[in-house]
Formats: C-alpha cells, sequence, structure tokens
C-alpha cells in the first residue's frame, strides 16, 4: 500500500516534476496545483493497490 | 410554423412534418432561430448561430423536396453542436479563450458532417466547460449554462450548451462528446434523452480531444428515435481515425419497437446502489418496475474504475495543452487550469497501471455481459446543484459537487460501453436512469429505452 502522500510531499512533486518538464507553475496557481495534485493521489492509491495479475496488459489501442 | 407546435414535437416529427410538406425546412429552421432568439439567451446554451447558413440548407432541403429527390432520413431537422466539433468557416472554441485566436476550422467535423448529409440543419455551436474538463458547464469565459428547469442551477457538463439546448426545446437534438459521463450527465439534468455509443462506433475526426483514450461522441434529443437516427447516420467505419471501430454499421432505428422479450435486464448493485439521493435511485427503481425487473448484479471495483478514468484523464488531457500550459497558464478557466498542470505532473506508473487495471476490468464486465444484456443504474447521484455550488452532501457525506456529478457514469465509459441516459423524474427537478449494454450492443440499449418511453416512464422534460 502506499502511504497518503502528504501537503508537503505534494508541494516537493509539484515543484520538482514541473521543473523536470518544464513546465512554470504560477504563485497564484501553486496551491491550486497542489490540491488537484491530492486528488490524483488519492486516485493512484485506489488503483496501485489493487494486485493485478501480472499478465494483464494495456491494449495499444484500447477496443471495447 | 408556431412555436407552440415546434416546440410540441421531437426532432423527427418535424422531419414527417417537412416530408409530408405539411410545413417548409424554411419555416421549421425560422421556428428554430427565433426560439434560439427569444429563449436561448436565458439559458446561454449558444456560442454562434448559424442563421444564414441554417436558412440556406433548409431551402436545400426545399428544394429537393420540391424536385422529387430524396432529402434525406433527417431532412430539415434543427440540431446544434457542442463548439468542440468543427464547423467549416467557424473558429472551434472547445469552450476556451485560447482557442479565439485559431483559424476558422477549413471542413464540418465527421459527425457534423453526417447529420448534415442525413438532411439535418446546423443552427449553430452550444457552450461547454473548457477542453471538456467538468460536469457542470460554468464556464468562465462564455458564462454557466443555467438549467432550463431552474435557472439558479447547472446545465451539467461537459455538454452543457447540448443539454440546455435540448431541455429548452431549441433544437430537438444536439451533439455532444462523452469522456466521464459529459453526454449523460447533462441530458440527465435537463431532462433529455443523452446516448453515448460504444467507445469507437462514431468518428471523432475534427472533434477537439479531452482525452482520445475514453473521447466518444454522442447526441442528446429528445426522443428515443432521435438519438437513435442521429446514431444511424453518424456510425460505422472512418479510417482516418485510428481508434474508429471497423466494424460495419448496424441500423438500429428499424428494430426501435422490437420490445424487449427475451432480454436479460438487471440493475446495478454495490456501487450504482449508494451514495446518491433517494430521488435517483427511485428513478432507478421505476424503470425496473415498469420492465418487470428485479434481478440485481455487481461490477466488481467500480470505484477504482472511476479512479483509474480519472487518472488516465488528467494525464492524456494535459498532454494534448502542455505548450499552452506552459505559456499561457493565465488563460486557462480557472476551473480547469490546475487539474491540467497536475495532470501533467503525473508520474507514469500511475497512468500505466491505470491502463492495466482497465483491461482487467473489461474483462470482469465481458463476463458480467454473458449472464447479462442489458443493466440499469442511475446518471447523477443528485439532481442538478446550483451554480457555484462546490460541496454537496451525499449519503450523509459532504463531497466536492462537480466531481461527483460523474460517480456513476465514469465507471462504464471508462470501458466504452454504450450508454442511453433517459430522463425519468420523480421529483421537482429531471433525473437520469442509465441504460448500460455490451459494447457494439446499441440497440438492445435503444429497445430497452423506446420501451420505457412507449410506457411513459421516461420522458422528455421540456421547458416552456
Amino acid at each position: 500500500m502506499i502511504e497518503a502522500p502528504t501537503p508537503e510531499d505534494l508541494g516537493a512533486h509539484v515543484d520538482r516534476a514541473a521543473q523536470l518538464i518544464g513546465l512554470p507553475i504560477l504563485p497564484a496557481h501553486r496551491a491550486g496545483v497542489i490540491q488537484a495534485m491530492a486528488v490524483i493521489a488519492a486516485a493512484a492509491t485506489l488503483v496501485m493497490d489493487f494486485p493485478l495479475p501480472d499478465d494483464v496488459e494495456a491494449a495499444p489501442v484500447f477496443e471495447p | 410554423m408556431t412555436d407552440r407546435d415546434y416546440v410540441g414535437s421531437d426532432g423527427l416529427g418535424l422531419v414527417e412534418a417537412i416530408r409530408a410538406r405539411r410545413v417548409s425546412a424554411r419555416a421549421v429552421t425560422e421556428a428554430a432561430l427565433a426560439r434560439v432568439a427569444s429563449r436561448g439567451v436565458a439559458v446561454n446554451a449558444f456560442t454562434v448561430v448559424l442563421a444564414d447558413q441554417a436558412r440556406a440548407d433548409a431551402e436545400g432541403v426545399d428544394g429537393a423536396l420540391a424536385a422529387g429527390r430524396e432529402p434525406g432520413p433527417l431532412a430539415g431537422l434543427p440540431f446544434a453542436a457542442k463548439n468542440l466539433f468543427d464547423v467549416a468557416g467557424v473558429t472551434t472554441l472547445a469552450g476556451s479563450r485560447i482557442n479565439a485566436g485559431r483559424p476558422p476550422a477549413r471542413r464540418d467535423a465527421a459527425a457534423v458532417a453526417a447529420l448534415r448529409r442525413a438532411g439535418a440543419i446546423l443552427i449553430g455551436a452550444l457552450n461547454m466547460d473548457e477542453y471538456a474538463y467538468g460536469f457542470t458547464n460554468e464556464n468562465a469565459h462564455h458564462g454557466a449554462v443555467r438549467n432550463p428547469h431552474d435557472p439558479a442551477r447547472v446545465a451539467g457538463g461537459s455538454s452543457g450548451g447540448s443539454g440546455a439546448a435540448v431541455g429548452a426545446a431549441l433544437v430537438p437534438l444536439a451533439l455532444g462528446s462523452d469522456t466521464n459521463g459529459s453526454v449523460r450527465v447533462p441530458a440527465a439534468l435537463c431532462g433529455a434523452f443523452g446516448f453515448k455509443p460504444t467507445y469507437g462506433r462514431v468518428s471523432r475526426i475534427g472533434c477537439a480531444p479531452l482525452a482520445g483514450s475514453l473521447d466518444h461522441v454522442g447526441a442528446l434529443g429528445r426522443s428515443v428515435r432521435d438519438v437513435t437516427a442521429a446514431f444511424d447516420a453518424m456510425h460505422g467505419p472512418d479510417p482516418e481515425d485510428p481508434v474508429c471501430a471497423r466494424r460495419a454499421a448496424e441500423p438500429c432505428r428499424p428494430v426501435l419497437g422490437q420490445g424487449v422479450d427475451g432480454l436479460r435486464i438487471a440493475v446495478l448493485d454495490g456501487h450504482f446502489a449508494r451514495g446518491g439521493e433517494p430521488d435517483v435511485f427511485a428513478a432507478v427503481a421505476a424503470a425496473a418496475s415498469a420492465l418487470g425487473v428485479s434481478r440485481r448484479v455487481s461490477i466488481p471495483e467500480a470505484n477504482r474504475a472511476r479512479a483509474a478514468a480519472m487518472i488516465i484523464t488528467a494525464c492524456e488531457g494535459a498532454s494534448n495543452h502542455l505548450d499552452d500550459l506552459r505559456t499561457r497558464p493565465q488563460d486557462f478557466d480557472p476551473l480547469t487550469r490546475d487539474r491540467f498542470l497536475a495532470g501533467a505532473l503525473v508520474p507514469g506508473v500511475f497512468y500505466q497501471q491505470a491502463q492495466r487495471f482497465r483491461a482487467w476490468y473489461r474483462a470482469q464486465v465481458a463476463r458480467l455481459f454473458g449472464e447479462v444484456d442489458v443493466l440499469l443504474a442511475p446518471t447523477t447521484p443528485c439532481p442538478a446543484p446550483r451554480i457555484g455550488q462546490d460541496r454537496v452532501v451525499l449519503d450523509g457525506v459532504e463531497v466536492p459537487a462537480r466531481a461527483s456529478l460523474g460517480l456513476f457514469t465514469q465507471p462504464l465509459s471508462f470501458i466504452g460501453l454504450p450508454v442511453l441516459s433517459v430522463p425519468v423524474r420523480t421529483g421537482p427537478l429531471p433525473l437520469g436512469v442509465q441504460i448500460i449494454g455490451a459494447p457494439f450492443r446499441e440497440a438492445r440499449v435503444l429497445r430497452v429505452g423506446a420501451l420505457l418511453e412507449a410506457k411513459g416512464v421516461a420522458v422528455t422534460a421540456v421547458a416552456p
């Protein structure tokens, strides 16, 4: 199970990942981006915690 | 044609009157334009009205009829398109300020072209959430779309202009797109039928993407036969769209009246039976009762499916707008900007695991469709929230109002299932019930919808 990140963890991730991909986060937007990242991180906990069989492969082009 | 006559008919009713020469296509178009001018401003549904083109197209239909030529199955039917569909000569805004600086589209989107080829008359383009990333259509650039049944409330989104245009009877048919619920949510909240076919059934060429691996083209309309006729005109292979199914078109209008004998129908339990207001489950119960259905089944891990859909949407959406996010983030709508920016920063393993989970989940649901043909579930967990409302209490828990509107739609579009949202009224505001089928079994879904409509359970709520 992945641990829920703290607001500080999320802030640090946002700052460093944004720097890595050359995406400036304006000071006025930073708090909102961290909040949005918290929502994604919570969703990711649900997805990452699910034990998938090794042979499950994402389809390159999804076909229903 | 009087406004009362115009409002009193579904789209194909207008087509029948036009084909029988009881009214001209031009007169129907004038009635639509008058309605858009008189009622459209209040709901803020349209971003552009194409009056001259519409009149010319209508005269083309009347000319064909006068000359004895076939004018098409949708002859003279007025429709409008969410403004993420390309319309030749018009800049495709996709709900943004950023795209306003782009040149006009050179040709119609495939779906728009298909409806126009079938004789339908394009009246204009419709308001939407910026880049289709929202469930409420509170657009900072073009204003919130207002619910035709209560102007203090949202119309739903992201195809909110489409929902309001049908719910206010501005046009009987509107094109929308659905990535996580964006056809079905506004249809439910505005009292319209909303049909999202199987992923890949309808070409998305000329349709600005939100998240390519989840985006569907769909239609909102006044009746099951209206959305079915639109589907029949639009679906089929398109080699230009890499995800468009190669499967041949399977027209559904001829089978609409076949009823539901032989179909195994069940109500979805678990995730789809909690977390909503009592009225939404009462709407599902009313539909189930009318169909004589008591069986209940569950889809495993639907809540994780919703989470995975959210991650995929964030990543793919951000990727589509990365250049603008880098250079002009201040020009995005505040309701989408932070989510797009965060989507650009998501670790790759989250995205890949979400796509792998999707394959697993698809297999589980495919297994369920071995035992059942059609499923029923609520469309939204509550009726339309107020414009500006941030939080809503569902099942005793306070949750974000906007994101929660996708609670029951996201786990279904996630694996591309065909779904028809039918309007069912159990309280003062419209609600929707989803009729869900296996991939490419649109006909079954539409047959169930047609029967519920014939029984008077699914009824379009039209605001006067």
